[in-house]
């Protein structure tokens, strides 16, 4: 055990017994004090206080699926961070983004980003988008001790499914119940609004563009009833987090993309506030 | 019971190492070799399934001649090794260096200890640099002994002619299917100087590529690319090559 990464000895014998391609049981058997579920935490008084991310959108499209998040993380009613990412890509077929305790839910997303990667390095294939999906569960049911003292991480898993040939969306709850979502999910503090406003705007033939605008949209409304979503910041430049995944796999918009699809909504804005009209029946 | 017979030290390793290469010599040998954009890896291997070539980190990549089996356990190994220290640190944390130390000190322990049987296997620790100056390639002999090679190397059976074939032959600055080209030259030589054909769908070939945009510079060359390669002669395959990037 001894002669771990940090020697350059021998590589224990941990590292060449046959098992698992998950790093997660390798970690369990080998150093479990490094999984953040294991982690044992001091009795503690009343909710920690800690930054947390806000509201995460994501939209189905043909061909592909959009996440976005805002750009805000909050500690009570503080903004504690104006230019945070939230959305990240897991591995070239899929995304994740986060809501919640932001410092657990980052090293999350570093957990299942590398749980992926290497199960196809040991595996020489990728996990179908199922059993990503089913990864992350488990990882948030690792979660649940420090869940149950507010620090809860809820993220929403996106991803290209290239057997079924389409995109697909999965949202959480904080025990790691699973739910794949048809058409669009959020979750958040922003959550209801930005549903609210997907409901009125999703279509099932939207285009990829169509898809982009929707969600900052929505992500807009996010900002405009909870306080604890930030909108696209003109001033500071700080704009929400897009990224599509299709076929061609994970892309992330630009600034100049997700600025100039912000900027034109804002302009819409200013003569609509309350954003586009849909049809009374 | 009876007591063992006295088996000097010199006469114990000379038998491991002797058992040791006639394993590896059974298999057939891989090359491994610079070029422009980065660090191709060919060996002939008829299946597709099982590979000689796998990518352990972002950058660098690992190639085996000999048991299977044992390799693939060192491979593993590797991939934890690397995937562990990245996860405690950085990412930029782990290197071909540090991992060849690894598998240096494990192929060296386990050769020289007498309750275990010598690993048949000989490594290739790739890194690729920004720059071809960067790039480092080591070589792990079954014994644990490090080499720090440059250029072109071979491992396997029939490893010391190709390797001076090579020598003789590989330059700086090579395109990737000149270097390929190369390398399907000196691994299809016989012993005896002949030439055989080896057909595509025998090659196994990766490389790291350090254009890839990608964070991951590893990237295996199959079907229609490997055949354009293959087929593609000279100057025409600058343009070629750049155009499937």
């Amino acid at each position: 055990m001894e002669a771990n990464t940090r020697s350059t000895g021998r590589l224990p014998a941990a590292f060449l017994t046959p098992g698992s391609s998950s790093f997660m049981d390798f970690l369990s058997e080998h150093q479990p004090e490094l999984l953040p579920g294991k982690r044992q935490l001091p009795p503690t008084q009343g909710v920690i206080e800690a930054p947390h991310g806000t509201t995460i959108v994501a939209v189905t499209f043909p061909g592909g699926v959009v996440l976005a998040g805002d750009r805000r993380a909050t500690m009570g009613n503080m903004i504690a961070q104006r230019d945070i990412e939230k959305v990240f890509p897991a591995d070239e077929y899929s995304a994740v983004g986060i809501a919640g305790t932001a410092g657990l839910a980052v090293e999350m997303v570093k957990l299942f980003q590398l749980e992926l990667e290497h199960f196809e390095k040991v595996e020489g294939a990728q996990l179908s988008l199922e059993g990503k999906a089913n990864r992350l569960s488990t990882m948030i049911r690792s979660n649940l001790g420090m869940a149950m003292q507010g620090l809860a991480v809820v993220p929403l898993f996106a991803g290209y499914d290239v057997d079924r040939e389409k995109g697909r969306i999965f949202s959480y709850d904080v025990t790691g119940g699973r739910s794949e979502e048809t058409g669009f999910a959020a979750t958040g503090s922003g959550s209801i609004f930005a549903r609210g406003a997907m409901k009125k705007l999703f279509r099932a033939d939207l285009s990829e563009g169509d898809a982009t605008t929707l969600v900052i949209q929505a992500l807009y409304d996010a900002a405009d009833d909870d306080s604890a979503t930030g909108g696209p910041d003109v001033a500071r430049r700080i704009y929400p987090i897009v990224t599509v995944i299709t076929e061609d796999g994970f892309r992330r918009l630009t600034d100049e993309e997700s600025s100039e699809i912000a900027r034109s909504i804002l302009e819409r804005r200013l003569e609509q506030p309350d954003g586009p009209r849909a049809a009374l029946l | 019971m009876s007591t063992p017979f006295y088996v000097s030290p010199q006469q114990a390793m000379a038998d491991r190492a002797e058992y040791a290469r006639k394993g590896i010599a059974r298999g057939r040998s891989l090359v491994v070799l610079q070029y422009a954009d980065g660090i191709v890896f060919v060996g002939e291997n008829p299946s597709r399934a099982l590979h000689k070539f796998s990518e352990i980190y972002d950058r660098i990549a690992f190639a085996a001649a000999g048991k299977y089996n044992e390799y693939e356990n060192l491979r593993i190994g590797g991939v934890r090794y690397a995937d562990l220290r990245g996860y405690t640190y950085d990412r930029d944390d782990v290197t071909a260096r540090g991992l060849a130390n690894v598998y240096a000190q494990t192929l060296g322990t386990i050769f020289s200890s007498a309750a275990e049987k010598p690993y048949e296997v000989e490594l290739v620790v790739a890194e690729v640099g920004e720059t071809p100056e960067g790039d480092q390639i080591y070589r792990l002999p079954h014994d644990g002994s490090i080499v720090d090679e440059h250029g072109s190397v071979a491992v396997g059976g029939n490893a010391e002619q190709i390797s001076s074939y090579l020598d003789q032959r590989h330059q700086d600055g090579m395109s990737l299917a000149e270097a390929l080209k190369l390398a399907v030259q000196a691994l299809s030589r016989d012993t005896n100087g002949t030439q055989r054909e080896i057909p595509a769908e025998r090659l196994e070939v990766a490389v790291l590529d350090r254009t890839r945009p990608q964070q991951r510079k590893f990237k295996r060359i199959v079907g229609r690319q490997l055949a354009r390669l293959l087929e593609a002669d000279g100057a025409a395959t600058e343009a070629e090559s750049s155009e499937e990037e």
